[in-house]
């Protein structure tokens, strides 16, 4: 390659609002369900069926629009956009063409230090489809509505990102906004979040953009970087072997690590938009977003400066809890609870991060209740149970959310402090290993952790380790 | 006089009074339609004669026991066939509906159970409400019962003809350019458009839904008013609905236009216009001025970019409307079919008739790239201007009089084959559908073909009882008054 290549990527991110309802009916948008039960004659498209607004998809549209700085569209419509598919009940998408909630706004990314503005075009309003099932027995296709009017907003960035790098850093930064207000989970491999790429190359220096493609199917942060290199690579051969590249939608197939054309501009359909005459528009009036503005969360950044003057954390910690919003609120619950910020600190910082890892888990899994886990901090603070016992319960708890003391009990952990017994077992160990009390007495120190662990073993791991180290020494020295 | 001369108001009193029983009336609309329907076809669907003698002695018990008082408990009902009626097939009169069974039942059709109405039957249209004769509709031909050579007018022509006959005794209709008023105008007797957002839309089968409203379709002025009463109401299911403080639309039943202003658009009373209809008219006027009102000739102008308007947009949202029509989740599936493209090709190919495609083409290319802003963007300009003609209008006056059609009713046949003359009758209702006004058309006298003519009354939004009350006042004037077409000779 002699040409020196730039790579300019433009992200239409799809996000699905954590409504409790959907976006033009009172159905359900629980994920799961069997099929066609969060269904009625709205999101199904049936004959004289309208719809009717749900205000909190424009409040979360609202709130995510003014987080990412942009401006308000305070007099908004929506629009139809028309395309025949059987997972689309009525055959129109009811969106936003020409007048979105939000326009005009950015968000700042951080890669490896270098800080940068990626612009946002415009945030709109719209609502999903249903989901085709085949049925392989009968070799027919089946539509299940229960996703059908699931309320989604679409942000569409400026092409202002030229690494896989940056999109990753974008997306990562739309997430943490937006699971810190609370609009979404933002789920990639459930489809609660899905980015389509539109990625050009261009020669370095060069004024124009190269033709663009579209890459949909990623439904991961790894796959996303992947098509990215790839589509990349793909395009510069192309320019290099003299050919041209088409304009064209590409799905990614990730375990070939390839992109396949799906349709190209030619075929592109005319999707017919017009204004949605069964809704009528929707004025924001200054009171109503100064609401939403007030409601608006601690943000990371605000979060992190926060922790460090109010807790004292090192900025390491600060970061791995402030990452994820499940952690963040995990991590206020427990104070609010009355546990030190350190110690849950701590345990986040360990445990939960292992055991993530270790069930491949994102944070957003966690279920365990913070009462539980400051429970069982208490319990280690009063001596109840030693720190050893308690990664063992804290597992409980991070699996099954069990009640710390109940689990004890059952189990039978609670630290031993009967000194009587304990000076019996310690006595017996100490009589049975002669070799050990010579080697301690000749000053090898080694043999004090021998003892210690025979004594824990033989307590089942239930001694209070103060007070062991306290009788083997009076026993020794 | 049998029980179907009454209005619906006068036999809702009898009944109230028990001196007819639900089931009488009932037997009296069911053995109309035995009579009759072969003749004229005002229903797709009749309900069966045990079904609706069960209705009627339920709705009985709850008249007799108090629970149903409002003034049309008891009265049989035609509804039209594109308003869903759960349970009862709701058809347009499209072949693709032939087998929908609605899930739920329309909103306004709801109200009307609610004050004890007994529905007895799905009246014909033309196919999704378009076209103005009821020529277009799968299920044949309804006719006039003036004049079974001519057309009842349409798309309503069921529910208009249905009345006419006495088939029922009120029945509702819907309106997007005239659907109401001109085959009210055509069959002599009394329809209402309401102000958009007066009557909920939801369960009716939208064809142009900016501009579709349902309303009243019945023998008099008082009828019209004491329905519209009943099916109006706030829906939150249908977001272009309104909240309204004035539903005691039967209050402007006065005999009273003194002092009302009048202006007659002389754009209504020119080139195209029919001379007797025009005399029809002109006699309405003189008729409210001997009553005190003062009446003007004034120009509303823009009168000649309503149709066009009108056909961009009704299109443009009929072919989004129509597109669930594809034989996916209901209705008719063409037979053999290779892959989904073919099976929704010839599903709709074979489904709709040639009006219904004719407008979703239409509505297609006015929509598509690069036409939007010269057809649609243009027509949505015009349209907000109309409306502003309107507003105008009507800071000089309180009703703007004219008539309802530029004829009577056409022979059968005559319309279909010249599509553009068919759309330019819809000339003096189409603007008020574009500017959401109330209008109404109540029959003034006849021709000398002995066709009824239809004089029409606009007012301004939410002002509806303008209308009622100028309606009624005329109603009470006219010459002619023998509307009753039971015991008639056939012509």
């Amino acid at each position: 390659m002699s040409k020196q290549y730039e790579t300019v990527i433009g992200l239409e991110v799809h996000v699905e609002l954590a409504t409790r309802t959907k976006i033009f009916c009172g159905c359900s948008t629980a994920f799961g369900g069997a099929p066609n039960t969060h269904t009625c004659p709205v999101c199904t498209g049936m004959p004289g069926s309208l719809p009717v607004l749900n205000k909190q998809v424009v409040e979360y549209a609202a709130a995510v629009g003014l987080a990412t700085n942009c401006t308000i569209t305070q007099y908004c419509k929506f629009d139809r956009k028309n395309y025949f598919y059987p997972d689309n009940p009525q055959n129109y998408q009811i969106s936003q063409l020409y007048l979105p909630i939000c326009r005009n706004g950015h968000v700042e990314i951080d890669v490896d230090g270098r800080k940068k503005n990626v612009r946002i075009h415009e945030i709109h309003m719209e609502e999903d489809a249903g989901k085709l099932v085949h049925d392989p027995s009968t070799g027919n296709s089946l539509v299940d509505f229960n996703r059908s009017g699931v309320p989604l907003i679409e942000i569409v960035s400026e092409p202002d990102m030229r690494s896989a790098e940056e999109v990753i850093a974008y997306l990562e930064k739309l997430r943490m906004i937006i699971q810190y207000l609370g609009a979404s989970d933002c789920k990639l491999q459930e489809g609660s979040m899905r980015a389509d790429v539109n990625l050009s190359v261009r020669e370095v220096g060069a004024e124009e953009f190269g033709t663009r493609t579209e890459m949909k199917n990623l439904n991961s942060f790894s796959a996303i970087a992947r098509a990215i290199e790839g589509e990349m690579e793909r395009q510069i051969d192309l320019i290099e072997d003299g050919k041209k590249v088409v304009q064209e939608t590409r799905r990614w197939d990730d375990d070939k690590e390839y992109s396949y054309p799906m349709r190209s501009k030619e075929d592109a359909q005319d999707y017919r938009y017009f204004p949605e005459p069964d809704l009528t528009p929707i004025v924001i009036s200054d009171e109503w977003l100064d609401e939403i503005r007030s409601r608006q969360p601690e943000f990371r950044d605000e979060k992190q400066a926060r922790y460090k003057e109010q807790f004292g954390l090192p900025e390491y910690d600060i970061n791995i809890i402030t990452e994820d919003k499940t952690l963040t609120d995990l991590f206020e619950s427990c104070i609010e609870l009355g546990a030190a910020a350190k110690e849950v600190s701590n345990w986040i910082m360990g445990d939960i991060m292992r055991l993530l890892k270790e069930k491949e888990m994102e944070a957003s899994d966690i279920h365990f209740s913070p009462a539980n886990l400051v429970k069982m901090i208490q319990m280690i603070e009063s001596g109840a149970i030693n720190r050893k016992v308690a990664k063992k319960v804290f597992e409980a708890i991070f699996d099954e959310d069990v009640d710390p003391e109940v689990y004890v009990e059952e189990n039978g952990l609670k630290t031993v402090n009967d000194e009587g017994a304990l000076r019996k077992v310690i006595e017996e160990i100490v009589a049975n290993n002669p070799k050990s009390v010579e080697d301690y007495k000749a000053g090898k120190k080694k043999a004090m952790g021998f003892f210690v662990g025979q004594t824990m073993r033989a307590m089942k791991g239930k001694a209070d380790p103060a007070m062991v180290n306290q009788i083997l020494k009076e026993m020794l020295d | 006089m049998g029980l179907m001369d009454y209005t619906a108001v006068e036999l809702g009193k009898k009944i109230k009074a028990g001196e007819v029983s639900v089931l009488e009336a009932a037997n009296a609309a069911m053995d109309a339609i035995d009579a009759l329907e072969d003749k004229f076809n005002c229903y797709v669907t009749v309900q069966e004669r045990a079904a609706v003698q069960a209705k009627a002695e339920e709705l009985q018990k709850k008249i007799d026991d108090g629970t149903l008082t409002g003034p049309l408990a008891g009265v049989p009902v035609a509804v039209k066939d594109n308003m869903c009626t759960k349970g009862t097939r709701t058809t347009c009169s499209s072949k693709i509906l032939e087998n929908f069974e609605p899930a739920y039942t329309a909103e306004a059709v709801l109200n009307l159970e609610k004050a004890g109405a007994l529905i007895i039957g799905k009246t014909n249209m033309d196919e999704f409400a378009m076209g103005s004769t009821t020529e277009t509709s799968h299920y044949g031909v309804t006719k006039n019962p003036w004049n079974a050579e001519h057309v009842p007018g349409g798309s309503s022509g069921g529910s208009a003809a249905a009345v006419a006959a006495g088939e029922c005794s009120y029945a509702l209709g819907s309106d997007t350019g005239g659907s109401i008023r001109q085959p009210a105008s055509y069959c002599g007797i009394v329809g209402m458009k309401p102000t958009y957002g007066t009557v909920s839309r939801y369960g009716l089968i939208a064809y142009g839904s900016s501009l579709d409203q349902i309303g009243p379709m019945a023998k008099d002025v008082t009828d019209c008013a004491t329905i519209l009463e009943t099916i109006a109401s706030h829906d939150p299911k249908d977001s272009t609905s309104v909240k309204r403080e004035d539903y005691d639309f039967t209050s402007a039943l006065t005999d009273d236009v003194k002092g009302m202003r009048i202006g007659i658009p002389r754009d209504y009373m020119g080139e195209g216009l029919d001379e007797e209809v025009k005399a029809a008219v002109l006699d309405a006027a003189k008729k409210l001025e001997e009553k005190g009102a003062i009446v003007e000739e004034f120009d509303l102008s823009l009168v000649q970019y309503a149709i066009p308007a009108y056909y961009v947009i009704a299109s443009a949202e009929a072919s989004s409307n129509l597109a669930r029509f594809d034989g996916v989740k209901y209705g008719y599936r063409t037979e053999s079919y290779e892959g989904l493209h073919n099976m929704y090709k010839k599903t709709r190919s074979e489904g709709f008739g040639p009006e219904v495609k004719r407008r979703i083409m239409l509505g297609s290319f006015v929509l598509s790239s690069g036409y939007y802003d010269a057809y649609y963007l243009k027509a949505l300009r015009t349209k907000a201007l109309i409306k502003q003609a309107f507003d105008k209008a009507f800071a000089k006056y309180d009703v703007i009089l004219g008539p309802a059609a530029p004829t009577t009713a056409p022979k059968l046949g005559e319309s279909l084959s010249d599509p553009i003359k068919m759309y330019l009758g819809d000339i003096y209702t189409i603007s008020v559908n574009l500017a959401g006004l109330p209008g109404i058309s109540v029959p003034g006298s006849l021709d000398s073909k002995g066709l009824p003519i239809g004089i029409q009354f606009i007012g301004d939004c939410f002002k509806e009882k303008n209308i009622i009350r100028a309606a009624y006042a005329f109603e009470q004037s006219r010459e002619f008054t023998n509307w009753s077409l039971s015991g008639k000779e056939e012509k």
